[in-house]
């Protein structure tokens, strides 16, 4: 190895394959990708490879994550990425076609195959479809310890000749095994692999032996034939659309296999070249005759000797060489998805949950408020007066209270991401899912969307970063559209001002109650509108693994939680920023010029000058459009607060009363205030009911729950999903409030109910 | 006489062998994928507290499905 890596070191600097140049005197970045199933270890590894110098990024415009991290070895810099967690690479799901992509076109110098050993059988089926790849391999043959625990010994040797790959046992969540993969990554990537090209095609020959039996291999052989002359013709006659897809990355062999298999992705890479014609009509004949001869067709048999190959290859080298111990996670799933006790269990750790996100999140949250007031106090007493009083009104009243109200959830959103990250990472998620899905079923939805659906009630855009435990993009997309609808804490400051301004005290938690219901009725309502009509089809087959339990580290839990509130502050730093500083000029500008002012007696003068600014004008502006619901144009105005944030409704409508704490001074008119403490809550709840009928108060509240989403919840749905569903949640759920509300102000109005 | 029989139908407890799965090919291949493979041994845990899904044993792993997908999934009975 050596000798290998000094001739290299002596070799002219070459650009790496990322582009990028290499620096004069080093080694090309070497360019690791692992690829396993899900719950192989496969992140552990990861981790334990590139410590905590990872990023997470969204891969090509879609929703599946590649996480990228960085590592020095023996000198040389090294890229691994993490690539999404596949059972197979028939570009099936989202994540099998962003792994196998990445794969092809990025051709990393080795895939480290993650292995779950005491699941060899499944596990090494992705391997068989790496090995056909003909992609440079290493396995890693993880959980080695509990390989020995199940009673079994594993002959990797015998592994390596079979898949002729290296074969390192590892155990990913005790750091063994781990130097011994790095040097076979770097073995394995020595001889830098020349990626095929035109003019050295191979002969027909599988890069693995898994025998499809003579009348595939058969077919087979028609098929690379075929590519192959379509090849040589395309080169001889330079306007024939150039050369076939995938050839430059892989082989004729691995390209007539994908044809035969009816590959979707790989049948959309071939429409409209010049050679897709002759090349399908060969495929078609194949197909056509390998499903006449089996009665199955020919993906089927093909997915069935995979199998059987490996199958094959675990008879020779899996030995059962003790008895297993009574296996722990069946022990444990006998009380935790008991029919009994399951559902109350579930019941009582997603109280507990809660509990620790509101209750005891509330404690550092406190905190995080009086530093933040604080800071506000500091700098009004500091800034000199009258001096640039616009940009300390920015400072406080924008940046500070709109950025600063959504950095103080971050205790509270702590605790639930360490929760989530606890429940997903012992393997109890899959089990929720499992005693949830029945629920689930009946909204057209998933039992994993449980879990997004219940931390809805908290925050909305931790719920929609939640949904990225679904695996099909239409249950994501159908879960995070109907989110907005699960009643959020921040629009309990709305209902808690003006249910007792309008309701009756022995009222109050009825219609709570009744707040709370509708939204998730509607919800409902809504997933099922949606998977009969954007999202139809038959769902996705529910086929979930319920991975054995395990004890995380608490090195990965604190990893992945950063992961996400890192996240979460990095959208408070830069689009919250941005559109807190938008809504505090609207409500702030124009200002009344000092004759107007003097026009106003003071009491006056803050309503006058909420009228007066941009927001004013809108909501003035708005007047004939919300009309039918019943809303004013103080209402309105207040409304487009509660875009910025629902909470800040309540701020708004505080500021266009007036009724600010006399002992504050007047510049902290702070929009995203909260709703205790500056605003004394009685004298705006006594001008409400004097201005409205408990009608418009239940309009109001029905329509804040239902229309527009927050301005952060529409930008991390435009980060996860995309723009298009981000504009449909927006305009789609504001129709429906605007609809409804409606409705409800005029039957409300013509029976009376409510009036007065 | 070896009936055949639906995996839906098989009670808890009970383990039989999978003799073909219909429906269309993506649905199949998916369910091939996830190891329920023609000749292979699966063994029905036990039903959700809600009476759907319920979870097998095969290949050595847990996995949930769900009874409309175990419908179409045929079976040989064991002993």
């Amino acid at each position: 190895m050596f000798n290998l890596l000094s001739k290299i070191e002596a070799a002219v600097p070459t650009p790496d394959r990322t582009g990028r140049p290499g620096q004069p005197g080093q080694l090309p970045v070497l360019t690791v990708a692992l690829a396993g199933n899900p719950n192989s270890g496969k992140t552990t590894l990861f981790n334990l490879l590139t410590g905590g110098h990872q990023r997470v990024g969204n891969y090509g415009g879609v929703t599946v994550e590649i996480k990228e991290g960085r590592l020095r070895h023996a000198g040389r810099r090294i890229r691994v990425i993490d690539l999404p967690g596949t059972y197979s690479l028939a570009a099936f799901s989202q994540e099998e076609i962003v792994a196998r992509d990445f794969i092809l076109h990025q051709r990393p110098d080795v895939i480290v195959n993650v292995v779950d050993g005491t699941n060899l059988e499944r596990n090494l089926y992705l391997t068989a479809q790496l090995r056909e790849l003909g992609v440079p391999l290493v396995v890693a043959l993880n959980m080695a310890d509990e390989i020995r625990k199940k009673g079994q010994t594993v002959d990797r040797r015998a592994l390596g000749r079979y898949l002729s790959a290296p074969v390192v046992p590892t155990v990913g969540t005790r750091n063994k095994g781990i130097k011994r993969l790095m040097e076979h990554i770097l073995q394995t990537a020595a001889p830098p692999p020349a990626p095929p090209t035109i003019t050295q095609i191979e002969p027909s020959s599988p890069p693995a032996a898994i025998h499809y039996g003579p009348e595939i291999e058969g077919e087979l052989e028609r098929i690379t034939q075929c590519v192959e002359e379509q090849t040589a013709a395309a080169a001889a006659s330079q306007a024939a659309g150039g050369p076939l897809p995938f050839l430059a990355e892989t082989s004729p062999w691995w390209l007539a296999l994908k044809l035969l298999e009816n590959d979707r992705d790989v049948l959309e890479a071939l429409s409209g070249h010049a050679a897709a014609g002759a090349l399908l009509e060969q495929v078609e004949s194949s197909r056509r005759r390998l499903a006449a001869l089996y009665g199955e067709d020919p993906e089927i048999l093909i997915a069935e000797r995979r199998y059987g190959y490996v199958r094959g290859i675990c008879q020779e080298v899996v030995r059962q060489t003790a008895e297993a111990r009574m296996d722990m996670t069946v022990r444990i799933d006998r009380v935790l998805t008991n029919r009994l006790l399951g559902l109350p269990i579930f019941a009582l750790l997603m109280y507990g949950t809660f509990w620790l996100v509101f209750a005891a999140g509330a404690i550092p949250l406190g905190w995080l408020e009086s530093a933040l007031g604080f800071i506000t106090a500091k700098i009004d007493l500091l800034w000199p007066a009258g001096r640039a009083v616009w940009l300390h009104s920015l400072l406080a009243d924008g940046v500070l209270s709109g950025v600063g109200n959504v950095v103080v959830f971050l205790p509270n959103l702590l605790f639930l991401f360490a929760a989530i990250t606890l429940l997903e990472d012992t393997g109890y998620m899959a089990r929720a899912a499992f005693l949830m899905d029945r629920l689930m079923k009946w909204m057209g939805l998933h039992g994993k969307s449980f879990i997004p659906m219940l931390t809805g009630f908290g925050c909305t855009v931790p719920a929609i970063l939640a949904t990225r435990v679904l695996d099909s993009r239409r249950d994501r997309l159908t879960t995070m559209l109907v989110l907005p609808l699960v009643s959020c804490s921040a629009r309990l400051p709305i209902y808690a001002l003006i249910i007792p301004a309008f309701f009756a005290p022995e009222h109050h938690a009825t219609v709570m109650y009744a707040i709370y219901l509708i939204g998730i009725l509607l919800a409902v309502v809504v997933a099922r509108i949606l998977r009969s009509t954007v999202f139809q089809g038959r769902p996705a087959p529910f086929v979930m693994e319920l991975p054995p339990y395990r004890i995380p580290t608490s090195r990965a839990v604190l990893l992945h939680t950063w992961q996400r509130c890192r996240m979460y502050l990095r959208k408070a730093g830069t689009i919250i920023l941005a559109l807190s500083i938008v809504m505090w000029f609207l409500t702030h500008f124009p200002t009344l010029t000092p004759a107007q002012q003097e026009y106003y007696p003071p009491v006056e003068r803050q309503q006058a000058q909420a009228a007066h600014s941009y927001a004013g004008r809108i909501g003035r502006a708005l007047e004939p459009v919300f009309r039918p619901l019943g809303f004013d144009w103080k209402i309105n105005t207040a409304l487009l607060g509660a875009f910025a944030a629902k909470e800040v409704f309540v701020a708004q409508m505080a500021i266009v009363y007036a009724v600010q704490d006399d002992s504050l001074p007047a510049v902290s008119t702070a929009p995203a205030a909260p709703a205790e403490g500056r605003i004394s809550m009685d004298p705006l709840r006594r001008h409400l009911q004097a201005e409205y009928t408990p009608l418009i108060g239940f309009c109001v509240m029905l329509f804040c729950l239902i229309a527009t989403p927050c301005m952060a919840t529409v930008a991390v749905t435009r980060r996860e999903g995309g723009w298009r569903w981000a504009l449909l949640q927006f305009w789609g759920l504001t129709a429906a409030a605007y609809l409804l509300t409606a409705a409800v102000y005029q039957v409300g109005s013509l029976l009376q109910i409510g009036t007065s | 006489m070896a009936e055949s029989m639906s995996l839906d139908e098989l009670s808890p407890g009970h383990r039989a062998r999978i003799v073909g799965i219909r429906g269309n090919s993506p649905f199949k291949k998916r369910l091939l994928e996830m190891g329920l493979v023609k000749g292979e041994t699966i063994v029905k845990i036990k039903l959700a507290p809600l009476a759907d899904p319920a979870e097998y044993l095969i290949k050595g792993y847990h996995v949930s499905l769900r009874r409309q997908e175990a419908r179409d999934i045929l079976l040989e009975p064991l002993g």
